[in-house]
């Protein structure tokens, strides 16, 4: 599988499921992502898998419920506002402790928006987002190559922890062309599914996939539960590209598609001489708190580009060293209105001459 | 072995030995026993799945002694069609109440039944919300007093009660559809013959399966349980005839009678 194909990252991410041993998709049409239900109707077939083009996001975030607790490696895919449909469901498979992928390639809102490029939905994809306090495995991947590469991730990772993993790709990272090194699925060992529903057959007791708890304490005990699986991942989960961040003096933040465009901007700026280094997280939850933590021993300043007005900046501040300062940059999202390395590129300037 | 010792009634072996949570007089746990008799009579407690959904049956699998998994509020048969897909060789059956069906899940029940999903719906009509303190539902009758319809349901306002059992028979998915009531001995036995005949239809890989079952709510209609069983009769049957609306053995009998002639 060492041959290198010049793909769609929507096509990338439906590839790196299906090698990931998905055989099940369950979506509904939206762009900028109905390249991956396309993909997976052409595709799952002729695997023995199973597509079906659900009558709503509702629908669709309810068969993959369905799917996953019986144990199947299933997943589902919209963009922003059917991601908003899906909340529902996706804090059932939260509190129901079920695992499964969901792709979120966002466009621009609120309501119905465009369909350029947007960061917007980071507070409603690690935030939680439906109802009840819990957390997703949130992942972004910023170029074809990743989104291959972490729809593998994101379903070890989700099958490990028993969390619903996201996706969080934006329609530039889906609609673009890039080369892809295809390869097979990384040996991990996996926990047993012995939750799945499957017919009772010769146990003797009932397995039931269940959210609801009225015991007394019963709820309580379920979310600590939970909440430890997320303290779990804060610690030893956690991913982030770091480039320069050595002996950097203002450190460069951004994910996604605006990561993308401030590595160039930072490649401009060491090039100029100017002492910046750039930390991408990979894992938007868990937040990689800690890489902020170090950096920022020596680089008081950070600068966190975003394609929204402010929102992944929130966790980029609670993360950095007391005495750093933390700088935002961005806009929301509209037509044509992504940045320029160039405009960046003289945001980082204006803030490396800027005394703290 | 004399008559004494011969049993003539027995507990279902797919429900546990438990004591229910349902109200005096309420029909869920009659439900319950055709459900799990079925299971039985085929054999297939094993290998089934049960799909519970959002109302006062949501403890399904505290009473099934089965592989179940819980849905959000009226989308079970979204949930049953990934689980019938993932393990197409278990027996999978939801079990809805109206509101839960009706209202919020419509979308959910008209494309499940509308892809033939090979499923067992089975479909608590007790004209009102149990659970959440007898509001109305879809299914509420004209003129029918709850707690959200406080003058009686107003069909200029409000619609008129949805008949779901003939309405999925339109689609072309549906196998078989039918309504039973559960409020005399005599209708008790035909509801079982079928809900055995439903489960037969998923048994044998026909496709969607509907059995709409009338059934009480003493609690939020004010009634006696006795006098409950009798507004069955008197005002629910009226507007929701019983009978089998669909049916594929009578296809197939259609199908054989005039591949005679
Ligand atoms: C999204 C959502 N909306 C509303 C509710 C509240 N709720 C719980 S049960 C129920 C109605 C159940 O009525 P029905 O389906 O007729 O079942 P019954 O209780 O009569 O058996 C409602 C509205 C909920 N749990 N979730
Ligand atoms: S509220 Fe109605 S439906 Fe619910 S258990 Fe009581 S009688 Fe039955």
């Amino acid at each position: 599988m060492d041959q290198r194909l010049f793909v769609k990252g929507n096509e990338a991410v439906a590839m790196g499921a299906l090698a990931a041993g998905c055989r099940y998709y369950f979506g509904y049409p939206i762009t900028p992502q109905s390249d991956i239900p396309e993909y997976m109707a052409r595709e799952l077939p002729p695997l023995g898998g199973t597509f079906i083009q659900a009558e709503s996001e509702i629908g669709a975030i309810n068969m993959l419920l369905g799917a996953s607790a019986c144990g199947v490696r299933a997943m589902t895919s919209s963009s922003s506002p059917g991601i908003s449909l899906k909340q529902e469901g996706l804090s059932y498979m939260a509190g129901s402790e079920l695992p499964g992928l969901v792709v979120n390639i966002c466009r621009s809102g609120p309501g119905l928006g465009g369909i350029d490029a947007s960061q917007a939905d980071y507070f409603q994809a690690v935030k939680g987002g439906g109802h009840g306090g819990y957390h997703l495995i949130v992942l972004a991947p910023h170029s074809v190559q990743e989104m291959y590469d972490l729809a593998m991730l994101a379903f070890d990772l989700s099958d490990q922890y028993r969390i619903p993993a996201m996706l969080l790709g934006d329609s530039v990272i889906g609609q673009m062309k890039e080369a892809l090194t295809p390869h097979a699925r990384p040996q991990v060992t996996l926990p047993a599914k012995d939750w799945a529903v499957e017919g009772k057959g010769t146990r003797s007791a009932q397995r039931i996939v269940k959210s609801l708890y009225l015991g007394d304490g019963e709820l309580e005990a379920h979310n600590w539960k939970l909440h430890r699986r997320y303290e779990l991942l804060r610690e030893h989960e956690a991913r982030w590209e770091a480039l320069d961040v050595e002996d950097a003096e203002l450190i460069v933040t951004a994910f996604g598609v605006t990561a993308r465009i401030a590595k160039s901007a930072v490649r401009m700026a060491r090039a100029a001489g100017l002492k910046v280094g750039m930390i991408r997280p990979i894992t938007l939850f868990p937040f990689p708190g800690a890489a902020f933590a170090e950096a920022t021993r020596n680089a008081k300043k950070v600068l966190c580009f975003e394609l929204n007005t402010g929102q992944m900046v929130e966790d980029v501040r609670l993360s950095v060293a007391r005495d750093a300062d933390v700088y935002f940059y961005g806009r929301p999202p509209g037509a044509g209105s992504l940045p320029t390395p160039e405009e960046l590129y003289a945001q980082i300037a204006a803030y490396c001459r800027r005394s703290a | 072995m004399n008559d004494m010792e011969t049993p003539v009634f027995l507990a279902p072996r797919s429900l546990k030995k438990v004591i229910t949570h349902f109200c005096p007089g309420c029909q869920h746990g009659s439900v319950h026993r055709l459900v799990a008799e079925a299971l039985d009579h085929f054999s297939v407690q094993e290998r089934t799945i049960g799909v519970a959904s959002v109302g006062c049956s949501v403890f399904l699998y505290e009473y099934f002694d089965i592989d179940v998994v819980e849905s959000p509020h009226g989308r079970a048969p979204a949930v049953a069609t990934g689980v019938k897909r993932a393990r197409p060789d278990r027996i999978v059956f939801t079990y809805q109440g109206d509101g839960d069906l009706a209202a919020i899940g419509t979308s959910e029940i008209i494309h499940a039944a509308n892809r033939g999903e090979d499923l067992t719906v089975v479909f608590v009509n007790n004209t009102t919300y149990g659970m959440t303190g007898g509001q109305m539902a879809p299914t509420t009758l004209a003129g029918q007093k709850t707690s959200t319809s406080p003058y009686g349901r107003d069909i200029a306002n409000d619609g008129r009660p949805m008949r779901m059992a003939e309405l999925l028979t339109q689609l072309d998915g549906t196998a078989f559809s039918a309504r039973v009531a559960v409020n005399t001995p005599r209708n008790v036995l035909a509801a079982a013959k079928v809900m055995r005949k439903a489960f037969q239809t998923q048994v044998e890989g026909r496709g969607f399966a509907f059995v709409e079952i009338l059934a009480t709510c003493p609690t939020n209609w004010g009634l006696s349980p006795l006098q409950a069983n009798e507004r069955i009769a008197a005002e629910m049957i009226p507007c929701f005839p019983l009978g089998t609306f669909k049916d594929w053995a009578g296809a197939d009998g259609a199908a054989s009678a005039g591949a005679g002639q």
